[in-house]
């Protein structure tokens, strides 16, 4: 090969695996991606039965409820508009009525959520910040609970 | 008194930071050698006086002296000791003092161990590292200072989060950091080769063993924290491709390309423009790393308190020193003249393919990272890009390079002959597929991308050791020994640590094995684990120097007896009521079972998540392997010793003036 043909094969090449790897890229985006809602956009519609999101907001005092075979059943509130949820497992060890939680799953025909996940938190203070920014929407925010998270 | 002094003399250190900065670039560009030696000076003094700092801080800790608001924030009379100690850094302003305290560690070892580099370069390589502890000391000093009093001492402290209550405190943060941080110094390196216009091969020879040792540190730093979280979350996993996990693996991945690359560059003079800007990126990597972890921009588990101003100014930190090295980058880069071009089946040329795949593959990983900030900084939706997605894009993109791994190691510089480099591959690529596929047949199946997982793993391990025996057995076994001796460690390093990316593939693969029961068991009760029968013996509690646990005890059997008591707990601490999860594992081979104890409810049920993760621990593994090939590497003298030299440690100043 001369030094012009080898040039151009090294930029063919760099350019076909750039070329697949943003193929990659942008159908993982298109598909892969989970939005974060609160119980309020829920109510709205926004989501499609079906569809895989987050759920994030408080867990309503006095909505837990156990029951055998480790499903648990709670809600989820944002101050205006509350989701059931069922979920299955063991739940994170910051789990509480009246703190923060973020879910993962999807609705069902009947509105009721399903998750799959139930995320943990780090630190009794610490407050997602989605949730954060979802009850400050709802004005339900108190600036004193959510003093700081912690964690190198 | 001693937190005064301590304050007194991390502005001092600034100060210091400020002066290298400036007068030894000043003298190389006036050509004045004076004022370029005093730059290695000024490093080891800036470096003892940020330790100085550094002691002050622990000291506080260590006395629990809680007129110190960050003691106050993070610590407690009754903390273990290693905790006091190691809460230092548990913090978000004693990790900045840590950051700093490193940045300053490889400013001052560079001073002192390169002493052979040109003057000029030592300087200038030393006065951009300088800027860039003069940016973090002045953050430190003015947003946030770890030495503030409260005016009126409090008599307790509020507590460390007791996740952070493990031995991994003592270990992951500093291993990460000396790696994180560490690759400064080549940044630094790679400025002063962009300023003074001597981008050549002894670049590559003096940054080396600098990127070498950093990226020790990173790979143990990451592999630490992974197995930290594996054992303290009580979830079992080990990478949640977090933002701030990734925040550490895209240095990694670029820092592990310009490690491959660097060498291209020292041997062939070639693919200098890209070296240096490796160079540049993985610093800049390291920087939006600092800045998403400590900007609270990020929801995560590192997220420490979240103050806008602190983002803003790492922001202003990060913009500043990733746009001037661009800058510089782009100004030099008409005068670094290209080198030559090469045959694409040659060493060289499995390095490119190396470099390139690693670059992509962190490009996806920087994308699925950064994606959700851009979408909300622009519409304010709310997305969170997790698992699925660097499953699709990056995990597939490191394929190829494993593939390729075996082969560009047999590849000989300049010409290789893939033809006979394949010959020997071909052997082991079969003999692994047959040994895989016998396996899976006896165990009745399997998951095919696991089998394929376990069988590339397994490829990758004999490939990297073949390397080895073919040199030893050359030319029949009588002069084994003899041959095996003269191999240069350079290249048992370079199988070690390619044999680990194996052993951490198989691990990986091996998950898909992996048994999970999520139950709730009464006293007496007994369930099926993988090859073990698992029965709940009752509740337990303890009283711990700051918490108090619940236990639940069980014992673990298999058709011989009992062959291990094992015990989950859930603790409660002092200060935070906050309960955590003390997992209970049992280790056999390289496989464990893990037990996790939920939520205890009356007649002493108690919930449970118990696993058997068959060779989960070669997860860990593969990194430590790739640790100790980089530390031989290392160690070896061929690569660090000779370096061409350019008027070293002549006392006279540069030509012209």
């Amino acid at each position: 090969m001369t030094r012009k043909q080898k040039r151009l094969a090294l930029i063919l090449g760099l350019g076909a695996v750039l070329a697949v790897a943003l193929g990659l890229i942008l159908t993982a985006l298109r598909d892969q991606i989970v939005f974060f809602r609160s119980p309020t956009e829920v109510a709205q519609g926004k989501v499609k039965p079906g569809e895989a999101f987050r759920l994030g907001g408080l867990v309503e005092a006095g909505s837990v409820q156990r029951e055998t075979g480790q499903i648990v059943r709670f809600s989820v509130t944002d101050g205006a508009t509350t989701v059931k949820v069922t979920y299955q497992g063991l739940l994170p060890d910051l789990f509480r009525e009246g703190q923060g939680v973020v879910t993962e799953g999807r609705l069902d025909a009947s509105g009721s959520f399903t998750a799959t996940n139930v995320l943990a938190k780090h630190d009794e203070n610490y407050m997602p910040r989605e949730v954060a920014d979802s009850l400050k929407k709802q004005g339900v925010w108190r600036d004193d609970a959510p003093a700081k998270g912690s964690k190198p | 008194m001693i937190v005064e002094l301590g304050h007194f003399v991390l502005v001092l250190a600034l100060v210091v930071a400020l002066f290298q900065a400036s007068v030894p670039v000043w003298g190389a560009l006036r050509r004045d050698d004076v004022l370029v030696r005093l730059a290695p000076r000024a490093a080891v003094l800036q470096f003892l006086l940020v330790a100085a700092s550094f002691a002050a801080l622990t000291y506080a800790y260590l006395g629990s002296d809680f007129s110190v608001l960050n003691v106050f924030q993070n610590s407690h009379s009754l903390k273990p000791a290693i905790y006091k100690w190691s809460g230092v850094w548990g913090n978000h302003e004693g990790s900045m003092l840590l950051w700093v305290l490193i940045l300053a560690l490889f400013g001052a070892a560079v001073a002192l161990f390169s002493r052979n580099l040109p003057a000029d370069i030592l300087g200038v390589t030393l006065a951009v590292q300088a800027m860039i502890a003069s940016a973090f000391l002045a953050f430190l000093l003015f947003a946030s200072n770890p030495f503030i009093r409260i005016p009126q001492a409090p008599f307790e402290g509020q507590g460390l989060n007791p996740v952070l209550q493990d031995p991994g405190l003592a270990i992951h943060p500093p291993l990460l950091y000396l790696g994180y941080v560490g690759f400064s110094i080549v940044f630094s390196f790679a400025a002063a080769a962009l300023i003074l216009g001597r981008v050549d091969a002894a670049f590559a020879r003096m940054v080396r063993p600098w990127t070498l040792a950093a990226w020790i540190a990173l790979t143990l730093g990451i592999a630490m924290g992974s197995y930290w979280a594996y054992y303290e979350l009580g979830w079992g996993g080990y990478w949640f491709w977090d933002p701030v996990e990734n925040a550490s693996l895209m240095p990694w991945m670029t820092g592990t390309a310009l490690l491959h690359c660097a060498i291209v560059m020292e041997k062939r003079e070639a693919l200098k423009t890209w070296t240096i800007l490796l160079a540049i990126i993985t610093f800049s990597l390291s920087l939006l790393g600092t800045f998403l972890v400590r900007s609270g921009v990020l929801t995560s588990v590192h997220a420490f308190a979240v103050d806008p101003e602190r983002g803003l100014f790492i922001l202003v930190i990060l913009i500043a020193f990733i746009g001037g090295s661009f800058a510089l980058f782009a100004a030099r880069a008409r005068a670094m003249e290209g080198g030559g071009l090469f045959a694409p089946v040659s060493r060289e040329g499995a390095l490119v393919f190396n470099n390139l795949f690693l670059s992509v593959a962190a490009l996806a990983v920087f994308i699925g990272t950064l994606y959700p900030l851009l979408l909300e900084a622009l519409n304010g939706a709310k997305i969170s890009v997790g698992a699925p997605f660097f499953n699709l894009t990056a995990v597939p993109l490191m394929i190829p390079l494993f593939v390729v791994i075996p082969i560009g190691q047999k590849l000989a510089w300049k010409r290789g002959d893939l033809l006979g480099a394949l010959q020997r591959l071909w052997w082991i690529a079969a003999a692994v597929l047959c040994a895989v596929a016998a396996g899976a047949f006896a165990l009745g199946g399997g998951p095919v991308l696991a089998l394929a997982g376990i069988a590339l793993g397994l490829y990758l391990v004999l490939g990297a050791l073949d390397d080895i025996v073919e040199r030893s057995a050359r030319s029949g076994f009588s002069h084994v020994f003899a041959r095996l001796s003269g191999i240069p460690r350079a290249v048992f390093a370079m199988a070690i640590a390619h044999a680990g990316v194996g052993v951490m593939v198989i691990g990986i693969a091996a998950t898909a094995f992996e048994q999970e029961k999520i139950v709730s068991m009464q006293p007496g009760e007994t369930i099926r684990l993988g090859a073990f029968n698992l029965t709940l013996n009752g509740l337990t509690t303890e009283a711990g120097p700051n918490y108090a646990s619940v236990g639940a005890r069980f014992s673990l059997r298999n058709e011989t007896g009992v062959i291990a008591d094992l015990t989950p707990a859930k603790r409660t601490y002092v200060g935070r009521q906050m309960p955590t999860s003390e997992v209970a594992r049992y280790r056999y081979g390289f496989s464990e079972v893990y037990l996790a104890m939920g939520e205890t409810s009356e007649g002493n049920r108690v919930d449970l998540r118990a696993y058997d993760k068959p060779f989960v621990l070669l997860i860990w593994l593969g990194p430590v392997l790739m640790a100790l090939g980089g530390l031989l590497s290392l160690s070896d003298r061929r690569l660090r010793v000779g370096a061409p030299k350019r008027a070293a440690r002549s006392p006279q100043p540069q030509p012209a003036a």
